[in-house]
């Protein structure tokens, strides 16, 4: 069986976030990478376990990014993996993303094709659905636990108040969310190991993107709290009328 | 010195008469790929396996402690640097030294794996005979084994060589029996293995391998300490402890050259623990400086609280410098004597002796400037500052034993003098011709230009010139108190303190010269700050120190003339600190932490 994980980068939770060009670029210096937690929590670790269960599993990561991305997919390789291939463009567009996964996926002959549910930072959750299209395969998206057996796939999924239990075959596209797997920490012979798998680096298919960012804005800043005591309902009407103008 | 791709690798002690560039020195920055996931592979090791049960191993849980080092086995966080054939991953020194580093955030676990991976296991993998190394090291590597050390007893602490634990071969020569008690053991409490000192016959001072569970061998209740609380530490009674006579490990007789050698890796990997809990403890002080308000606004906006800041961040980035260069010589050091033959073990050893001097300096700072980071984080943190509820204040608690283990401080500054007119003495360092030039020097005219145009060329003048103030007060104090100096030792300290500050002080300058010339002057310009600062204090408290020696022994125009030498030799430019000092506080604030 071959999997196929796709690993993108987001920028550490703790990042300071500011735009640059006008507000149309995301501004990268002085940003400390991670792997998206959804890719690394649920969908590697995940892959990595059962590739633990079962060692004929061929385990690959995809990528879709420059040069700067090759040290989060070390860190990726060191979790897991038996190598890893990197898409050599730099586009944002979920489209172009998915089509050049898609290129890969199709020549690779993957049976599980595992993604995170979304990226933290611009939060599309668009490239597995496209790329299941793409391949022409199932889709199933925010998974909470991922079970395979020979050349079917049994997943769970969230939906409002309860879980949905789906049996599909493969190959299939998967977004994996929290419940599929548990974060682990990559030990040092992972790390050691890491250097030395193979990390695949080709250029991407002619495609057109097909949305552009025209500008990014951050969030107004929070205004202070104002705290009222329990008791003083009086207080807390005067402000909701006079200076938050609600009631 | 040696000449390695244009390098020039100083020998032990050699900083204090030659220069070095930018170009010879390891820096963090220089930490490859695969070291730096190392490092953060530590810190996410501390943050998700040990801090969020941290008051549950304070409280000495039962199983717990061995538990989590079993589980920092499986990450192979107990063996970076065994050879391969024992379970270990072969790793050299500066990765070593980084997980060190790492791991040194975690309060009482990080005593406890220090223990474990330094003095409980060192002994076995240095001086182990192979039947020693293959029964113990792979299961210490593992954490099936805890390691512990037992050198220290109720009368001989500072004194190690004055123990009273003896050991007597048995009439059928098979067994060593031990008579005696130590105290203060890290790890003690549940340990399997102990590197334990005794005197055979009454006067060779000689290394034991015990087990637990050998007849006649038992502990004492678990130490009320005032800090690292969660750190086992007891005391161990031997009564005809019956030993085998296999398990002597090294010479008979020959105990303190492990007790010794293993001391200046440990005083080292000290430096590297006590500057990981340094940066996380300046991280939650610059974390809650900026959320606390006060006089409505927040109270990082206030100069007092920026200064404080900013004198954490100096020292904390002057240690910082110093130990990786520091490890780096050593790994070199090690490199090039593995090639010359030696076994990895013999050339480490081998490598951390040549730098012992450097390794005392590294002690010494880093274990205060642990002190003074976690005690101005308690201030900055007001009155939480002394509630249980903040980490800062167990870290206040805990960074205070750093002063007073692997060599109290007052030990290791008399050890820097002393080793290095040993090396003097003994011709493989060549004091007297530098001290002598700068006696020459004072008495001629003064040369006051600095036609040096090349950047940095006045900092650099500013390191020579230190170097010049420590041979000559050194210089001085041998020649008046020849063989009494020993008996001077508030001089001795004096001087180990000028050599303390002169080495990190190059340390950092060397360091920030090597980032200038990486990423630009103007990608530099708050760590140029630091390194002002750390010269421009460190030029006082060396002028200080040096009058203070000075005046011990000397008198008259001789006197007089070393004073002027040594004004000469800490002058150096006025420097507007409280601005730098705000331009370092103001970028941690935009950070949120200390990143430099
Ligand atoms: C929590 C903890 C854990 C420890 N873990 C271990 C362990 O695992 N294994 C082990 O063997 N030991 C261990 N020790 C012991 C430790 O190494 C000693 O406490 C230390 O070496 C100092 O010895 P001492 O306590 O006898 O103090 P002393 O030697 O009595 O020193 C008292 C004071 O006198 C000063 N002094 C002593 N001699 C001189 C001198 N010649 N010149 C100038 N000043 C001097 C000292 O600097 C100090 O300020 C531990 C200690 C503690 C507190």
């Amino acid at each position: 069986m071959k999997i196929l994980v796709c690993i993108s980068k987001t920028p550490d939770t703790t990042s300071k976030i500011s735009f640059k060009e006008n507000n149309t670029k995301f501004e990268e210096s002085g940003v400390q990478w991670i792997i998206n937690p959804y890719d690394e929590w649920y969908a590697l670790v995940r892959a990595i376990e059962l590739k633990e269960k079962d060692a004929s599993i061929q385990l690959h990561l995809i990528s879709v990014g420059g040069a700067d991305y090759d040290p989060v997919i070390r860190k990726a390789l060191a979790l897991g993996g038996d190598e890893a291939i990197r898409i050599n463009a730099t586009n944002n567009d979920s489209y172009f993303i998915a089509v050049q996964i898609a290129e890969v996926a199709k020549q690779g002959g993957y049976d599980l094709i595992l993604t995170g549910k979304e990226t933290i930072d611009y939060n599309s959750s668009s490239v597995g659905g496209m790329l299941a299209e793409l391949l022409d395969v199932p889709y199933i998206s925010l998974a909470t636990k991922v079970e395979v057996n020979n050349s079917a796939a049994t997943v769970n999924r969230e939906i409002e108040g309860g879980e949905e239990t789906d049996e599909v075959s493969l190959p299939v596209v998967i977004s994996c969310q929290k419940g599929v797997a548990e974060q682990r920490i990559p030990n040092m012979r992972g790390i050691m190991a890491a250097r030395t798998k193979p990390l695949k680096v080709i250029e991407p298919a002619a495609v057109e993107a097909l949305t552009n960012v025209v500008s990014y804005e951050l969030p107004a800043p929070k205004a202070g709290v104002k705290l009222v005591a329990a008791d003083n309902v009086q207080e807390l009407v005067r402000l909701l009328h006079e200076e938050a103008k609600v009631i | 010195m040696e000449s390695v791709e244009n390098k020039t690798i100083l020998k032990g002690g050699e900083w204090l008469i030659k220069e070095s560039t930018a170009n010879d020195i390891f820096i963090r920055e220089d930490f490859s790929e695969e070291q730096q996931m190392i490092m953060d592979m530590c810190s996410q090791f501390i943050q998700t396996e040990v801090l969020p049960i941290i008051d549950r191993i304070d409280k000495l849980e039962p199983g717990l402690m061995r538990s989590l080092l079993v589980k920092a086995g499986e990450q192979g966080l107990l063996s970076t640097s065994f050879p391969e054939e024992y379970g270990g991953l072969a790793k050299d020194f500066i990765t070593s030294t980084i997980v060190n580093e790492g791991l040194g955030n975690g309060f009482s676990f990080s005593v406890a794996i220090a223990a474990h991976t330094g003095i409980g296991s060192l002994p076995i993998l240095y001086f182990g005979t192979e039947d020693q190394k293959q029964k113990y090291i792979p299961k210490l590597a593992s954490g099936e084994f805890i390691g512990a050390y037992g050198l220290t007893e109720p009368g001989s602490g500072s004194d190690a060589l004055g123990a009273k634990t003896t050991a007597r071969l048995s009439e059928d020569g098979k067994y060593y029996l031990l008579n005696g008690q130590k105290c203060w053991i890290t790890n003690g409490g549940f340990a399997d293995v102990y590197t334990v000192f005794a005197k055979v016959d009454g006067d060779k001072f000689t290394a034991f391998i015990v087990e637990r569970g050998f007849e006649g061998f038992t502990q004492g209740p678990e130490e009320h300490k005032m800090g690292i609380k969660g750190s086992s530490t007891v005391q161990l009674y031997f009564q005809d402890c019956k030993v085998p006579a296999e398990n002597v490990l090294g010479e008979i007789g020959k105990g303190h050259i492990i007790a010794f050698n293993i001391l200046n890796i440990g005083r080292l990997k000290l430096c590297a623990a006590t500057n990981g809990g340094s940066r996380s403890a300046l991280d939650m002080s610059v974390e809650y400086a900026i959320n606390r308000e006060q006089f409505n606004t927040s109270i990082s906006n206030f100069g007092a609280i920026k200064e404080k800041l900013a004198n954490m961040a100096i020292s904390l980035w002057a240690s910082d410098s110093a130990l990786y260069r520091t490890a780096a010589l050593i790994e070199e050091k090690r490199a090039e004597l593995e090639a010359s033959g030696k076994t990895h073990e013999q050339a480490l050893l081998g490598a951390a002796e040549e730098y012992a001097i450097e390794c005392a300096i590294l002690k010494v700072f880093g274990s205060e400037v642990l002190d003074l980071v976690t005690n101005e984080g308690v201030q900055i943190h007001g009155g939480n500052g002394f509630s249980d509820e903040y980490l800062i204040s167990k870290a206040y608690r805990d960074s205070r034993i750093n002063r007073i283990y692997e060599g109290t401080n007052e030990i290791n500054r008399l050890l820097i003098l002393d080793m290095t007119l040993k090396r003097a003495m003994k011709g493989r360092l060549d004091l007297m011709g530098p001290a002598m030039a700068v006696a020459n020097e004072l008495m001629s005219i003064p040369d006051f230009g600095n036609d040096d145009e090349t950047p940095f060329s006045e900092q650099k003048k500013y390191i020579i010139n230190f170097k010049k103030a420590i041979l000559m007060v050194a210089g001085a104090a041998v020649q008046k108190l020849m063989m009494n100096i020993d008996k001077e030792q508030e001089v001795l300290i004096h001087i180990a303190n000028m050599a303390i500050d002169t080495y990190h002080a190059e340390s950092c300058l060397l360091r920030l010269m090597k980032l200038t010339e990486k990423n630009g002057e103007a990608n530099v310009a708050v760590l140029k700050d630091i390194v002002d600062c750390f010269i421009y204090d460190a030029a006082d408290r060396i002028n200080k120190n040096g009058k203070d020696a000075l005046n011990a022994f000397g008198e008259g125009d001789e006197l007089r003339i070393m004073h002027i030498g040594l004004k000469r030799f800490t002058k150096v430019q006025p420097l507007n600190s409280k601005a730098a000092k705000r331009r370092i506080a103001d970028k941690m604030i935009a950070d949120r932490k200390y990143a430099f």
